[in-house]
């Protein structure tokens, strides 16, 4: 079959088998998710006899079983896991921006140096610092605190975003700069109000990406947190998991539901930031 | 990135900058990276050099530190069958999910670059699951759906299979419902391919239609050579990211690495050493194999690349 014959061949039909084929992959990506979110307004028993996704009646009973399902309610937790999160963009953005700047825009002495040492530390598996850091915050007694999960990102301890701002940065035409520095500017004032506003494009992928990461993140707030009133959500869920066993899975499922709708909403309101974000720079996405 | 061009302008730059400006520039810049400093000093690389003492000794948090010399090692590969048996299930896991994953990223997208309309739903949908599928909530899903009153099982006993097993809780099965949850994980992958394929440019096709070439035909001579850097920068990501899973593992297994530590990943049995049986001393020793491991993998698939990845002549 040669392209000059398919080419002439209508492609009506093709396109429609194609279309047809992506499609039902699409549906079958997306039936788990579609599934649980069914299955919580669900009795436990249909849950199970039901391939299909309509429930004969909504049912929100397993939304309130589950919310107060562990002494303290979701809301707590949700609140906890936006607070963590929310303080890790923060963290991040200010100082990774801030040594972004330094890296792509100053001199200063052993800077080559400093800059290999920051690439070193990007493919850096997490758990050759894990205990050493563990020791270090359990000496300073901030075990059972938030500190141990948001103190790293205020120390820019994520490169990645380094890298990624650094690479934006040098993209920002110097005669910038300059043009600031005749005026008088000093390089915290071209920071603040030259740099800062231009990088704004990837400070929302690196806020987007902290988010993301920090929300779904289980092992640091594993081992960090033991005290329910400081559960995040991720912790909640495996608590429940735990008390409830096998015996509800409804308000499971509606817990678990509710666990991934910011993640939802923030990929359909940043869809565009995080694709790219993926596609450029190899993001974890 | 950073072109001759502007590498000669900053030199020009930096010779006819005056004295006191460029000290001043250098305090700047150095307190700029203060924050930077203070992470790289107190929770980089200063933990990786204890931790490389502590895999030395007997350390367990609360006692002091004793110098063993080479014994946690000598007995991790000489005695310690979990140390292998994870081993043995972290390589089958990354070499068998890795591979699918990227192949279903790449017909995926290649499948989406031929112009449909609706892209943008169709991608959305595919790389949804990638976005969640590292969560707690999903590992719970996936709990549900292989157990043995799960979803799979309701699908099979409707064809008429009797009595399917609880896929999560037979040693035999159990990883491979990790490596499937894995393989659903495709869309970030994906999302990278379809960048790449965009980059190709359109007059090759169209040439080498013109000499009669068919579709499979040019995507082997065409697409796929002209891919490659870009598989190998996914196959380097995804690598990477499937030694260190463990989210899922955790909550399928209960945080046991069960039935039969046919699920106890690496990182798992690192984190159990640690944090249940506090051998940190002996978990550090495991963590720097891990990073062995990975930087082998990593330096093999850089040397590899050599041979298989073809990059642009054109590229500086």
């Amino acid at each position: 079959m040669t392209a000059i014959t398919t080419a002439r061949r209508p492609l009506r039909g093709r396109r429609i088998v194609l279309h047809v084929v992506i499609g039902l992959g699409a549906l079958a990506m997306v039936y788990p998710i579609m599934w649980m979110f069914a299955a919580s307004l669900k009795e436990d028993s249909a849950i199970f006899s039901q391939i299909g996704l309509l429930p004969p009646v909504f049912d929100f009973a397993n939304y309130a079983e589950g919310w107060n399902g562990l002494g303290e309610p979701f809301s707590t937790f949700f609140l906890n896991s936006f607070v963590i999160a929310g303080l890790a963009v923060i963290g991040n953005l200010v100082s990774c921006s801030l040594a972004a700047y330094s890296f792509a825009r100053l001199q200063f002495r052993a800077r080559a140096f400093w800059f290999a040492i920051m690439l070193g530390t990007l493919m850096l598996p997490y758990h050759v610092t894990l205990i050493p850091q563990y020791t270090l915050f359990f000496e300073l007694g901030w075990v059972n605190t938030y500190l141990p999960l948001v103190v790293p990102k205020m120390l820019a301890t994520d490169a990645f975003f380094i890298f990624l701002f650094v690479q934006f940065i040098r993209g920002i035409p110097r005669e910038l700069d300059d043009a600031a520095k005749i005026d008088g500017a000093g390089p915290g004032r071209i920071y603040l109000q030259i740099v800062l506003p231009l990088l704004r494009p990837a400070l929302v992928t690196g806020a987007i990406f902290t988010f993301l990461w920090t929300y779904n993140d289980f092992l640091s707030q594993l081992i960090y947190i033991s005290e329910r009133r400081l559960y995040t959500i991720p912790l909640a869920l495996r608590a429940f998991l735990d008390s409830s066993g096998h015996s509800a899975w409804g308000p499971m499922f509606a817990m678990s539901t509710l666990a991934l709708a910011p993640l939802i909403v923030i990929f359909i309101l940043f869809q565009r930031q995080i694709v790219d974000g993926i596609a450029t720079s190899g993001l974890k996405g | 990135m950073t072109g001759p061009a502007q590498a000669g302008r900053e030199v020009s730059r930096r010779r006819s900058r005056s004295a006191p400006g460029a000290r001043s520039e250098n305090r700047w810049g150095y307190l700029f990276l203060t924050p930077w400093f203070i992470g790289i000093v107190f929770l980089t690389a200063g933990p990786m050099l204890v931790s490389l003492y502590y895999s030395f000794t007997d350390f367990a948090l609360l006692s002091e530190p004793n110098w063993i010399g080479t014994d946690n090692y000598v007995r991790m590969f000489t005695e310690d069958h979990r140390f292998w048996g994870s081993l043995g299930v972290t390589l089958r896991y990354v070499l068998i999910a890795v591979p699918l994953q990227l192949i279903f990223a790449l017909v995926v997208a290649v499948a989406l670059n031929r112009g449909l309309r609706g892209l943008s739903v169709y991608r959305a949908m595919y790389y949804l699951p990638s976005l969640l599928a590292g969560s707690v909530a999903i590992a719970v899903l996936w709990r549900q759906v292989f157990g043995r009153e799960g979803i799979v099982n309701v699908v099979l006993r409707f064809v008429g299979v009797v009595d399917p097993p609880s896929w999560i809780a037979e040693p035999d099965y159990a990883l491979y419902t990790l490596i499937l949850l894995r393989v659903w994980e495709f869309g970030s992958p994906m999302v990278i391919f379809l960048a790449g394929l965009r980059q190709i440019p359109a007059e090759l096709y169209e040439a080498s239609a013109i000499d009669g070439a068919g579709k499979i035909p040019q995507f082997f001579r065409i697409t796929l050579p002209l891919l490659t850097p870009v598989i190998f920068l996914n196959i380097i990501l995804q690598l990477i990211g499937a030694f260190q899973a463990f989210n899922s593992a955790y909550i399928i297994s209960d945080g046991t690495g069960g039935p039969l530590d046919s699920t106890l990943f690496y990182t798992l049995y690192l984190y159990l050493e640690a944090f249940t049986n506090f051998r940190m001393g002996y978990a550090s020793a495991l963590a720097w194999v891990l990073v062995v491991i990975i930087g082998v993998f990593t330096a093999l698939n850089f040397l590899a690349s050599k041979y298989w990845v073809h990059y642009d002549d054109g590229d500086r």
